[in-house]
């Protein structure tokens, strides 16, 4: 069965003051999730991925298509006890403390009173914000909201967690966190479909990727796959061009800026290469592995076709 | 359902208790009511009718503000700051939202007009020095108030279902004015014919009748109100109440949010 | 789906349960409330500057209450002048009441108020605030004339209004014909007409029609008698019908009443009106002994 499985679900909204023309935002989209799976769902702003979203939520509605949540129709309420939702730079209720907040979401999800008392001590424990419970959320900084968050749309222990751009707008340290909170889900088993216009995030949690844009499904990738398309490839930087001829042998490609010289090779050939260097006397600047595979897909999938025609 | 509706309607109750423009107005509520004797000593032997009349539409009024102004947010800003989103993705009817949010606002005014009245009732027994039999008639006046609460929370309500916040506010408050001139308006439709009789008297029947829920003056001097008119305009309001909430939940059922 | 339904039903629902609100509140509740702010200055002060609006809301109410006490034949109208006066208090330069009012209150129960000198004050009051708006002196002297039977006061009136650089020269020949004609038939006829021409209001249109018949009627009905007392002196005897009376050239044809219908030639030789049911006011031409019939002849 898959978690989630859409079929050519779509959202034209009506613009235009007098004469109403039809604006697609999001075009017959077909994708599937399996469970258990991290799927990335990735696109450039506006790319149509809050959209899907709101679509599979039952905020708006399908111009066309259907959807199936766990083997039911995705507006079925049954459905709903089994997902969990954290909006885009979402904002709560902040005249509430995020106990009663949690406390709130988990009786609308139908969570018995006693079960709430267990679990929600134990959840805010989990996002870092057992001291916090009882402050109101008006005093949360940012990171604290994101996670108070992750916790409202797992406190009714679902099986499909949906989040909507989880890491944007944090910084480096709460980046970590949520980032450690959805690889515990992924390890707790979770199914986890998740937006970002963020690679690095996506590289290192999903399992597959969907790359959308202009409203448009435009590939889906295994990241494994991917990353072993380069995996096996270092990008080391120096000073001292004239150790070039010495090593031109070694490089699968190489680009000289002044005395600063930028080249590519093989993991295999890496030891060699800097051992030349060292006799050579150049100065080594970086070594990178290479993981930029994600990237030139995204890159691929996202640019306008009628820019690649030109 | 029940626990649905009734976590909904808590937290809608819950918000408004803890905001300070709500404390505020009833502050205000309450220091007309207590000022009521004054207006009581500039003309003699009227204390108690004036204290009456003002006190009684003081807790009607303040309670119409209040149920306007909480009511055109209550599903606007869900929606405006996504809050919205956060229920609708669990197992929430899109009616039980608004039933909750409803019976929500009703819960506040109610304990509001339990405040004003209480306060009132203080003024009254520092003018009369005692209560007598007549002041328990008052209550009518007051549960009728609750009745014209639960009319003006429906309306406004219908509107914000559809409309933007300050046209909500607009739409309701006029209905409100329309309303307590009903009788004009039923005595109109009455005198009118053809085509002018048919429409106006769609009117009586379409906008709410506060005319015949306002029995301040009628309380005030101490003239009984029927039981039967109780009973029916009871049932007048639950209906109508029930039907403008039923409009909403019609119309907001088939939104898209944005 | 569902909420459709419930809509539909809770609605009706409302509408039945208003109209048992209507029954039971009955006719007090509504009167109560119309005078509950019986002084027009708290009213003013109330209206927060709407004052023009709300002087329309009373006038309506006071329309509202003359039809439905109108309606009933009523023989009292008690709140008919307080509303007037608040109206008018509200906007002084409200002329429809002034003109309609006064009249709704100057004309015997069951057809008005009955307070003809309450009507006076209503209009004088407007001549004061609005003294450029000739035809409530029309009016003033209609009320002497006829309700107060007051004639000196009607051509002072008249007298008055004619004044005005705007009245129409109609206003000069009533003040003359009150010196000259006072009481006479076609005086009246001529201001009933004036009246009519000069309304736009349903109800007193009709009754200055109605007045306007009765008056030919009543013309009309002695001179018919003389003919048939002419017929009878020529012939000997009294006519079996109008028929005879044509041939006789007596009379060009058969004569009929201003409804249309044809007058009743009596075998005494006496004329009667077929309905006097459709010809309120006619003093001439009735049955012996017949009494109007109470309820909603109008």
């Amino acid at each position: 069965m898959w978690a989630l499985e859409i079929n050519g679900l779509a959202k034209s909204y009506p613009v235009g003051f007098l004469r109403k023309t039809l604006k697609p935002a999001l075009q017959p989209l077909h994708l599937t999730v399996e469970e258990g799976e991290t799927f990335g769902f990735l696109g450039p702003n506006g790319a149509g991925k809050t959209t899907t979203l709101k679509l599979l939520m039952g905020i708006i509605f399908p111009t066309a298509g259907t959807a199936q949540i766990l083997g039911r129709h995705f507006h079925d309420p049954e459905v709903k006890k089994q997902i969990g939702f954290l909006p885009e730079q979402p904002y709560f209720y902040d005249y509430l403390s995020a106990t009663e907040l949690l406390d709130y979401y988990a009786q609308l999800s139908g969570v018995p009173a006693d079960e709430r008392r267990k679990r929600i001590p134990a959840l805010l424990e989990r996002v870092g914000l057992a001291d916090a419970g009882k402050k109101q959320l008006r005093k949360f900084s940012k990171g604290m909201l994101q996670r108070v968050g992750i916790a409202q749309a797992i406190v009714h222990d679902p099986k499909l967690v949906f989040l909507d751009e989880p890491m944007s707008g944090l910084d480096p340290i709460g980046r970590r966190e949520i980032r450690e909170l959805i690889q515990g889900l992924k390890d707790e088993g979770k199914t986890v479909f998740f937006s970002t216009h963020i690679l690095s995030d996506a590289e290192a949690l999903c399992d597959r990727v969907a790359v959308i844009h202009k409203g448009e499904l435009r590939g889906i990738g295994v990241v494994e796959a991917l990353k072993s398309a380069t995996a096996d490839q270092v990008e080391v930087i120096w000073h001292g061009a004239g150790a070039l001829p010495a090593v031109s042998s070694l490089l699968k490609e190489s680009r000289v800026t002044g005395d600063m010289v930028r080249a590519i090779v093989s993991t295999g050939s890496a030891d060699l290469l800097l051992e030349k260097l060292r006799q050579q006397h150049a100065q080594l600047i970086s070594f990178t592995p290479l993981h930029g595979a994600l990237e030139d897909y995204f890159l691929a999938h996202t640019s306008d076709r009628e820019e690649v025609k030109a | 359902m029940i626990s649905r509706l009734s976590a909904i309607s808590f937290n809608t109750f819950r918000e408004a208790v803890r905001d300070r423009v709500l404390y505020n107005l009833i502050l205000f509520a309450l220091l007309l009511v207590a000022s009521a004797p004054l207006f009581g000593e500039i003309s003699i032997g009227l204390e108690k009718i004036i204290l009456v009349n003002v006190g009684l539409s003081a807790i009607s009024l303040f309670g119409i503000i209040i149920a306007i102004f909480i009511g055109i947010g209550l599903v606007a800003k869900e929606i405006e700051k996504k809050t919205l989103y956060t229920i609708l993705s669990r197992p929430v009817r899109r009616w039980e939202f608004i039933a909750g949010k409803y019976i929500g606002l009703v819960m506040t005014l109610v304990v509001n007009a339990a405040f004003m009245a209480v306060g009132f009732y203080l003024a009254l027994l520092m003018v009369s020095r005692g209560l007598g039999k007549d002041d328990a008639a008052l209550l009518v006046g007051i549960y009728f108030i609750i009745l014209e609460f639960l009319v003006v929370t429906s309306i406004t309500l219908l509107f914000s279902s559809f409309s933007t916040p300050i046209f909500s506010a607009i739409f309701a408050f006029a209905l409100f004015v329309i309303g307590t001139f009903a009788d004009d308006l039923r005595n109109f439709a009455w005198a009118a014919t053809g085509l002018t009789r048919w429409f106006s008297t769609a009117v009586v029947y379409l906008v709410p009748n506060f005319a015949s829920l306002n029995v301040i003056s009628q309380v005030a001097h101490g003239q009984p109100v029927s039981g039967r008119l109780i009973l029916f305009n009871t049932i007048y309001a639950l209906l109508y109440s029930a039907a403008a909430i039923a409009g909403a939940v019609l119309i907001f059922e088939r939104r898209n949010l944005k | 789906m569902i909420a459709a339904i419930v809509l539909a039903a809770t609605f009706t629902g409302s509408v039945l349960a208003l109209q048992q609100v209507e029954n039971s509140r009955g006719e007090q509740a509504t009167l109560e409330e119309v005078l509950y702010i019986p002084s027009a200055r708290v009213l003013k002060r109330l209206s927060l500057g709407y004052s023009g609006l709300l002087a329309d809301i009373y006038w309506t109410r006071a329309v509202q209450y003359y039809g439905e006490k109108h309606h009933e034949d009523a023989m009292r109208y008690d709140v008919l002048a307080p509303l007037l006066d608040i109206t008018t208090d509200l906007d002084p330069h409200l002329l429809v009441a002034y003109q309609h009012g006064s009249i709704f209150l100057s004309q015997p129960p069951p057809v008005g108020a009955g307070q003809p000198d309450k009507a006076v004050a209503l209009l004088e009051k407007g001549i004061r605030a609005n003294p450029d708006y000739w035809r409530l002196y029309f009016t003033l002297g209609f009320v002497h004339y006829f309700d107060r039977k007051d004639y000196t006061a009607a051509e002072q009136a008249f007298e008055k209004g004619s004044e005005n650089p705007n009245a129409l020269p109609w206003m000069k020949v009533m003040a003359a014909a009150m010196a000259q004609h006072a009481g006479e038939p076609a005086t009246a006829m001529e201001i009933w007409q004036r009246l009519y021409e000069n309304s736009e209001d349903k109800m007193i249109r009709e009754n200055a029609a109605q007045h306007i018949a009765a008056i030919r009627v009543d013309q009309s009905i002695p001179d018919l008698e003389r003919r048939v007392e002419m017929y009878r002196q020529a012939t000997g005897h009294l006519p079996a019908s109008w028929v005879e009376l044509a041939r006789a050239r007596i009379l060009p044809g058969i004569p009929v009443d201003p409804t249309g219908t044809a007058y009743k030639l009596m075998p005494d030789g006496t004329v009667q009106v077929e309905d006097p049911d459709k010809l309120p006011y006619i003093t001439h031409g009735l049955p012996p002994g017949w009494k109007r019939s109470p309820g909603k002849q109008r």
